[in-house]
């Protein structure tokens, strides 16, 4: 289907400039409504590249939080202790600080991702996710130990540098290189893996290779992520990217419905959104959040936005 | 073309083949037939390099592939159409087909390849866009076949095509077997329960029990053979 490429890439341009009129224009908006919009726009990085992961490719992975923290320190750390000696790098140009430290957040991320992927992903099902957890855990621990990054009380006084245009200029560019990669060639492997691993290895795939490609590529953009919230919230602590921050972000794929592009997006909308909205109840939110959480499932276990009948390959579409 | 030197395959403590050999010789179409649990999908595996055996070695156009990967296999020319089907049933027919050429980057002979096995399999013409999954069984070994040949294999390895399909088609299928090796030439090692018609098509034969060659020969002889028509093929 020829065409295809330059209108998906419009579409990226369109959202990219798009990001950077709302940026433009973000000083009309509540600082609330701000960062709240801002956490949807993480959320949805860190659900589309968590989908790469347990939707696409079928793995299931439940330690997306800790590549999340591995990014955002690394991004805290440059922009912060770091800084002065790489300003003058940058020379005049220290607005380019912050998009040099988210990335290599998520480069450090993605390494920590193959360090954990090479020995782990020999492993199926249940087994990788118990692994998975293990290493978020690990992740945390090790942080809180650490006295550079400010052990247990974490990292403080983090520059403010995110704005809508990081953002969503980040999650555009995600949502477009998981879109792009799932409808290339080399993409179909990766719904092959999830769909039967024996027969994916019998035509000629390195079925390995894949599940270390959508693992590396998932937790760059969880490191990217990371570095964006750490500049959101101005503070990060070892605690925030516990095992309950991965579960969040794995809801967010199996509400949205595994390997859906626009169901796990509107599910990371919602779900965040729905967080803020049910702070008026105190106490009861998580339990609400939970009932609603329940509810959702049993209504809509095949996601969100999938009808049971659908004809032909429409999956990539919606 | 293919062979297998005084295999051995294990599942942890329980010896699943003990010491098979056999040999394919270009051109042929050889059936491994043995009742439920005699080894007949193990060897298979072992071959395309889903199992590793234990000892023995396995040799496939002059060149040792004991323990080879699976994936280097296909792009060597050693296709397995694995048992029970397993097509990607979440991908449609069409992008099913396209996997099994995925080692090709030559997108005219993708074409023709793909022209090739639609004009063998009509039916997958009709459904190119239905998901696999809604297939039906028969539909989905045709596609299962169909994707095999996809990666233009010289040696195929088929296992039980006819398991959950009705009489009928399965007698079309095995035509269609026994025209790829007619008219391509292609080699073919079957793995089938239904012994009288994977007979009727081969070469040659070889018999495996609990692990073990019993007998081998020309299709014709085994089929002839009282003691295999008791114990294989019904008795009649």
């Amino acid at each position: 289907m020829p065409g295809w490429l330059n209108r998906s890439q419009l579409v990226l341009a369109a959202a990219l400039l798009a990001a950077g009129v709302a940026q433009f224009l973000s000083n009309r908006l509540d600082s609330y409504v701000l960062s709240v919009a801002m956490g949807v726009g993480i959320n949805i990085i860190l659900a589309s590249s968590l989908n790469l992961i347990n939707g696409f490719t079928g793995q299931f992975s439940l330690g997306h939080a800790g590549f999340m923290a591995v990014g955002a320190y690394t991004a805290a750390v440059l922009t912060g202790k770091l800084a002065p000696q790489l300003q003058p790098i940058f020379g005049g140009h220290v607005e380019l600080l912050f998009p040099f430290a988210l990335i290599v957040g998520g480069l450090v991320a993605a390494v920590a991702g193959g360090l954990v992927g090479a020995p782990s992903l020999r492993l199926k099902g249940d087994y990788l996710a118990i692994v998975t957890l293990g290493f978020g855990e690990i992740i945390k621990v090790i942080f809180q130990n650490v006295e550079y990054v400010g052990g247990a009380k974490g990292l403080n006084a983090i520059p403010d540098y995110s704005n809508l245009f990081w953002v969503f200029g980040t999650t555009a560019i995600t949502v477009y290189t998981v879109w792009a990669l799932m409808n290339s060639t080399y993409g179909r492997g990766f719904l092959a893996v999830a769909d039967d691993e024996i027969a994916a290895e019998a035509m000629g795939l390195n079925t390995t290779r894949y599940k270390m490609v959508a693992f590396v590529v998932g937790a760059f953009f969880a490191g990217i992520a990371g570095g964006l919230f750490a500049h959101l919230n101005n503070s990060i602590n070892p605690s925030g990217f516990d095992f309950n921050k991965s579960i969040e972000i794995v809801v967010m794929v199996i509400l949205g419905g595994m390997g859906r592009h626009t169901g796990v997006i509107l599910a990371a909308i919602l779900l965040t959104v729905l967080t803020e909205l049910l702070r008026q109840f105190g106490d009861y939110r998580m339990v609400i959040y939970s009932l609603l959480l329940i509810l959702l499932m049993l209504t809509r276990p095949q996601g969100l936005l999938i009808w049971p009948i659908r004809k032909s390959a429409s999956r990539r579409t919606t | 073309m293919l062979e297998l030197k005084n295999l051995v395959v294990q599942y942890g403590a329980i010896t699943a083949l003990q010491d098979v050999s056999l040999r394919l010789d270009r051109g042929e179409i050889v059936t491994l037939i043995g009742g439920n649990g005699a080894g007949k999908t193990t060897t298979l595996r072992a071959i395309s390099g889903l199992l590793r055996p234990r000892s023995g070695s396995i040799w496939y156009e002059g060149a040792d592939i004991t323990g080879r990967a699976v994936h280097k296999l296909v792009g060597r020319g050693l296709a397995h159409c694995p048992e029970g089907r397993m097509v990607f049933s979440n991908l449609t027919v069409i992008e099913n087909l396209h996997m099994g050429a995925y080692l090709q980057r030559d997108r005219r002979v993708i074409q023709k390849e793909l022209e090739f096995v639609l004009s063998l399999f009509p039916r997958l013409q009709e459904r190119q866009e239905q998901l696999a999954g809604t297939l039906s069984g028969g539909e989905q070994q045709m596609l299962a076949i169909g994707r095999a040949l996809m990666s233009q294999p010289r040696c195929l390895l088929l296992d039980e095509p006819s398991l959950g399909i009705a009489p009928l088609l399965t007698q079309a299928i095995f035509e269609k077997i026994a025209e790829l090796n007619r008219v391509r030439g292609l080699t073919i090692l079957l793995v089938e329960q239904n012994a009288n018609l994977a007979l009727s098509i081969s070469h040659r034969a070889y018999v495996i029990e609990c692990g073990r060659i019993l007998l081998t020969g020309p299709a014709a002889e085994v089929k002839a053979n009282p003691q295999i028509r008791d114990a294989y093929l019904g008795g009649a």
